[in-house]
């Protein structure tokens, strides 16, 4: 989901005095946008000091192209783009642990069909908060435990909520591609999922 | 319609972009197999986890370090 911007005027504001090269406005810019852009870069990358890089790169980058921002978006969805570019670069240098595959996650057919497993319902309704941010904590180091392809397509199409062309744009994939891969990392997360989210004893 | 297909189909079901004759179908197997019922809802809930951590971060973004701003700060004032 593109962040929710503050009022847009003020950054309309901040956009003229960082054209002008008023040098306080670039630190305005930071302190303004920083922390949501952390809070995207630490999605991508689990070791604060690589998000902590991405978002300086990222911020290097908008200092650069400011003059090329033509208005036609929110400021705020302009940087979360350039923050999710910077992260996603930042994610391809990394060491890779071995990936496990991806097909074991996938649900098993019986030869005429019908599910080899029969999936159960989950329990989501009786979650308390904290049992909410302990799942958010465990989908996120789930995502990252994909095998590359797919942890980053679930990254920008469902968490971070980009469209499909713009997804395939950034990782160099068709759309067409970008909806196989989807529909089978979601495949996946929702089998790493279940064993925490299924129900004791389903009816 | 087996499961496997209804397997197959389901994003499209979601997206709504199932033509109308292959929705019927879909949605006939929905009614008669729970176990696809559930993997459909399961697969829901996988998606709408995902965009709660975005919707989690909005509410309580996070502190910005000292040390990150000036350090950004710094990059732009040395190229």
């Amino acid at each position: 989901m593109a962040p929710e911007d503050k009022p847009a005027t003020e950054d309309s504001q901040l956009l003229a005095q960082l054209r002008a090269g008023d040098e306080h406005a670039y630190e305005e810019l930071v302190r303004r946008h920083g922390p949501r852009l952390l809070a995207v870069a630490r999605r991508f990358l689990p070791v604060e000091e690589d998000a902590r890089d991405a978002v300086q790169d990222a911020f290097v980058s908008a200092f650069r192209s400011i003059d090329r921002f033509e208005g036609q978006s929110l400021l705020s969805t302009w940087l979360h783009r350039i923050v999710v570019n910077a992260s996603l670069m930042r994610l391809r240098t990394r060491r890779r642990k071995p990936e496990q595959s991806i097909e074991e996650l996938l649900p098993g057919y019986l030869e005429d069909g019908h599910l080899e497993r029969p999936a159960s319902p989950w329990r989501m309704d009786d979650l308390d908060p904290a049992e909410r941010n302990e799942l958010r904590a465990l989908v996120l180091e789930r995502v990252h435990s994909l095998p590359d392809g797919h942890r980053n397509v679930i990254l920008l199409r469902d968490i971070e909520g980009l469209d499909t062309e713009e997804t395939a744009q950034l990782l160099g994939i068709s759309p067409g591609a970008v909806k196989t891969r989807l529909h089978r990392a979601r495949q996946a997360l929702r089998g790493l999922l279940e064993p925490y989210l299924r129900e004791a004893n389903p009816e | 319609m087996k499961c496997r297909d209804c397997v197959e189909f389901l994003m499209e079901y979601l997206d709504g972009t199932l033509a109308e004759s292959e929705r019927r179908v879909f949605e006939a197997h929905l009614g008669e197999c729970p176990p696809c019922g559930h993997y459909l809802d399961s697969y829901r809930e996988t998606v709408r986890l995902g965009r709660t951590l975005c919707e989690a971060d909005e509410r309580v973004p996070p502190e910005m370090p000292e040390e990150l701003v000036s350090a950004i700060l710094a990059a732009r004032s040395a190229r």
